[in-house]
């Protein structure tokens, strides 16, 4: 490594540029994707599904922005955000509507409980300035362990959602069909060559991520940014801390909370009790192969990011089952992504 | 000296993502020697050291080209640890301290002295377990570190946190640091005098001199020239990543060393003639105290005239830095404060602003800037957040304008200099001293009336410092900002300033027009002497 970078080829500046992991995971998703290809699997499903993952998961990823940006490391407390989202899903539910009216109540609770959730996390995280990552973690396990009591013991009535037998508590799964099951994913849904476009779905993530771009150039996201980088420098400029980070937390969490409705209409289930349980980790490991770090990150981050992260389980999971033995999947994806967090995590994380 | 080589570079050449900041440089270190490397900002020395010292920052960035040769072989570093096992010393142009720890542990850190204990005795068989066990040796520890702190003529106490120094002292446990280590044979010390008062320079010098003499080479980087010609057997004036040329002892005259810096006849500074301040106060500050780790402030009471130019001097540590980031808000204060006949709340960075003050920081990359943020980030945050300047209202939200900014801030890369690839290239990758006109620029974006600055030219290189003197005169004579300096050298406020303050232990030991005489400005800087009105 005696070369000045001027003189190397283009390719190996790319690779710089581009960064090693993403770099990796590229290849790995086009061996990937050739291997599927010899094995004869079908392709056009194969595009479907990474298409509409990417849209299904890509608003929890976004929610990591305001979190990293306020120097807060990635929101761990994501099922936070996230059981709001299902408590939001359930209620509309529950009020008996359906269609879009259902999925806009449900999406206006959702916003509206993670919001408030996000607001007391913040006082919380405000007093335990540096350990945000640990304490998120474990309040996350918390929050999902608390609503599990809290599913089995409220009143709902509505016999979709309850247990077959009757009495009170939701069941596990609960189908969306008939209430707003895959409404984004069937707005202005197209087929080409067998391929389907999730179009509703697609546009509603683009439109998040054009929202927060906007909003990270704006006073506040400015101001929250410099929190991040600087909480002394910060102070210094007159801003106070404490509301900046109190403002990423709701965003974030209120982010989480529609993304999690975003992604249930795209499932067609709304998965309660331990379900959320991972789903942060998965979030924060799509954001860090998207070249994110601990205290960094773009839009373009989590675009890239969600897509890598995505495909390659798509697609490996086909492959794998082919390949090894049934139910590789699930092991492969949290491998894969407490992998990534670990080697991020490793990383030093001032790179200049 | 025996004129004995010890350390070589050769054709050294080094890119930063396609951008050339080193050009075969070459130059050779005798033992003993202290060689000095002097150049404008930007001009590679710290990346030259970075080099030798194996700093990570190279190899992330693609490495290098060219030979490093001690003693005669070819080395190749690639980790500071390499560097210290080859005897090499560095202190840094930016502080590698642990703020948490005090004194004695960051000069120690990794090598610290040990006494066996039983336990480690137990498992003495099993190599280097059995020293990691044993009890830290602090009394050995505490004599060694005195022992290198004095050589330095400092009172540290050693148990004292670090984050509790001044910035001079922190100067002084880098370097005590470096000396402690027993092998080091060559020293690098990257502007270590920067944050030091020209008298806690002499001791440094000084210091560097009986090193020299032990047969340690030292390389020096300094923009105090009069420094460099005082202890310098050679110095290699880089400029534009190129070596401009070598001058040894007989041939070192400020003048001409400065010439060949910028590579072209500098106009001596004078002093320009300065029309009177206006007889009312802009600032009036009464019973100031201000807890500021390091600079304490006790009871300071202080009139500034509106449209003067205020010095305040002070040796490091007796508070003279203190008075500037207690108005401003930064440090905890109480007393009174009135700008404009109208009292200013203190511990209130935003009231601070809102009363058109602002402040130059002296802990620029603790204070004065957003590293991994861009130039014209840095530039224009503080106007945006604290007057709503630089901002678009579109749908009832406020974004930034980013075409308004961009303008902005290339106006001010032209008229400070400042060295960078253009208005979005990341503030850490500027050179020292480009950062500290960043700084500067932020500051003067708040279109403030009355402006601190503390001090404005650490780390500046010496045509950059002229230009950054004479703007603040400038500033002060076109539009009437009155302007406050605390420095640390003196020759600077004489040839700014109408007045000056002199703090002492966190009081205000006189007043004096600027043209007093050095004696009685030492002898009240010292303590000596007390003496009101001015
Ligand atoms: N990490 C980096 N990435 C990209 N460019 C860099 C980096 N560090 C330094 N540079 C560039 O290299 C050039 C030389 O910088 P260097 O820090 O060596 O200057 P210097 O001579 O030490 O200046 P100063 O007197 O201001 O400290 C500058 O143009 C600077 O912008
Ligand atoms: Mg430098």
């Amino acid at each position: 490594m005696d070369i000045p970078d001027g003189e190397k080829g283009f390719f190996t500046r790319t690779l710089r540029d581009f960064g090693m992991a993403r770099s990796i995971i590229v290849c790995f998703l086009a061996f990937l994707l050739i291997q599927a290809f010899f094995l004869g699997l079908p392709m056009d499903q194969l595009l479907s599904s990474m298409l509409t993952r990417f849209g299904m998961n890509g608003i929890l990823a976004l929610a990591m922005i305001p979190t990293i940006q306020a120097g807060m490391g990635p929101n761990f407390a994501l099922p936070l955000g996230i059981v709001c989202g299902l408590l939001g899903g359930t209620m509309a539910i529950e009020a008996g509507l359906r269609g879009w009216p259902s999925f806009l109540l449900a999406l206006s609770l959702a916003v509206l409980l993670g919001g408030v959730a996000g607001w007391l996390y913040a006082l919380l995280l405000n007093r335990i300035k540096g350990q945000e990552m640990t304490v998120g973690t474990y309040c996350g396990f918390s929050v999902v362990s608390l609503m599990c009591i809290f599913w089995t013991l409220a009143p709902y009535s509505e016999p979709e959602m309850i247990w077959a037998y009757g009495g009170t508590g939701l069941r596990n799964t609960i189908s969306l069909a008939g209430w707003y099951e895959k409404i984004l994913d069937n707005l202005w849904r197209v087929e080409v060559h067998g391929v389907v476009i999730p179009t509703g779905t697609l546009l509603c993530f683009l439109l998040a991520c054009i929202l927060m771009k906007a909003f990270l150039r704006s006073k506040t996201g400015i101001a929250m940014t410099a929190v991040g980088s600087n909480p002394r420098f910060a102070h210094a400029i007159g801003l106070r801390i404490d509301r900046y980070r109190t403002v990423a937390s709701i965003l974030s969490n209120a982010l989480a909370a529609a993304g999690m409705l975003v992604y249930a209409q795209s499932f067609g289930f709304l998965q309660l009790y331990q379900a959320p349980l991972f789903m942060a980790f998965f979030a924060v490991a799509s954001v860090l192969i998207g070249g994110a770090s601990m205290n960094r990150i773009t839009v373009a981050n989590v675009l890239i990011g969600n897509f890598l992260f995505q495909s390659v389980l798509v697609v490996s999971m086909p492959v794998a089952n082919l390949v090894f033995s049934d139910n590789m999947s699930e092991i492969l994806r949290i491998v894969i992504s407490n992998g990534i967090i670990l080697y991020a995590l490793t990383r030093k994380e001032a790179r200049a | 000296m025996t004129g004995k080589t010890v350390l070589e570079m050769r054709g050294i050449t080094k890119d930063y993502s396609g951008n050339r900041v080193l050009k075969n440089v070459s130059f050779a270190v005798e033992e003993g020697e202290i060689h000095s490397l002097i150049g404008e900002n930007g001009a590679g020395k710290s990346t030259l050291m970075n080099i030798l010292f194996g700093m990570p920052v190279i190899h992330e960035s693609g490495g290098f080209k060219g030979e490093v040769i001690l003693d005669g072989r070819a080395v190749s570093i690639s980790t500071p640890k390499e560097a210290m096992n080859l005897g090499i010393g560095m202190v840094h142009q930016e502080f590698v301290l642990l703020p948490g720890f005090n004194v004695l542990e960051n000069v120690k850190l990794n090598r610290e002295s040990t006494k066996p204990n039983p336990i480690s005795r137990i498992f003495w068989g099993f190599g280097k377990t059995g020293k990691k066990l044993e009890t830290l040796d602090y009394p050995t520890m505490k004599r060694d570190v005195r022992a290198a702190l004095s050589s330095l003529s400092t009172s540290i106490d050693e148990m004292t946190p670090v984050r509790d120094l001044p910035v001079g002292h922190m100067q002084f446990v880098e370097i005590a640091r470096e000396l402690d280590k027993s092998k080091v044979r060559l020293l690098v010390l990257d502007e270590p005098t920067a944050v030091l008062t020209e008298s806690e320079a002499e001791t440094l010098l000084a210091a560097m001199r009986g090193l020299a003499a032990k047969g340690i080479a030292i390389l020096f980087i300094s923009h105090r020239l009069g420094e460099v010609a005082s202890v310098s057997e050679h110095v290699t004036v880089m400029r534009d990543g190129e070596v401009a040329g070598r001058l040894t002892r007989g041939e070192l005259d400020a003048g001409s060393m400065a010439e060949m810096m910028v590579g072209r006849r500098l106009a001596a500074s004078e002093r320009p003639a300065r029309r009177e301040a206006a007889a009312d106060v802009i600032l009036k500050v009464e019973n100031l105290s201000v807890r500021m780790p390091g600079e304490n402030v006790s009871d300071v009471s202080l009139e500034v005239r509106r449209g003067e130019i205020l010095g305040i001097a002070g040796l490091a540590g007796q508070g003279k830095l203190g008075i500037a980031n207690g108005v401003m808000g930064l440090y905890p204060a109480q007393g009174s404060v009135r700008k404009d006949g109208r009292p200013v709340p203190l511990n209130d960075a935003a009231s601070a602003m809102a009363a058109r003050m602002a402040l130059v920081s002296e802990d620029r990359r603790g204070l004065g800037l957003l590293l991994d943020q861009s130039v014209e980030d840095n530039v224009t945050v503080r106007a945006m957040q604290a007057q709503g300047g630089f901002l678009r209202s579109f749908m009832g939200f406020s974004f930034a304008d980013s075409a308004a900014i961009r303008a902005h801030t290339k106006k001010m890369i032209e008229a400070l200099d400042i060295r960078c690839t253009g208005p979005a290239q990341r503030v850490r990758r500027l050179s020292g001293g480009n950062q500290q006109k960043v700084c500067i620029a932020g500051a003067l974006t708040l279109s403030p009336d009355l402006l601190f600055v503390s001090e404005p030219t650490r780390g500046i290189d010496i045509g950059a410092r002229e230009l950054v003197l004479e703007l603040l005169r400038r500033l002060n004579f076109e539009r009437g900002v009155t302007v406050v300096v605390t420095s640390s050298e003196l020759a600077e406020l004489r040839s700014t300033c109408d007045r000056i303050v002199v703090v002492y232990r966190g009081q205000v030991q006189g007043i004096v027009p600027w043209d007093v005489s050095n004696v009685e400005l030492g002898l009240l800087m010292a303590g000596e002497k007390k003496k009101e009105a001015a």
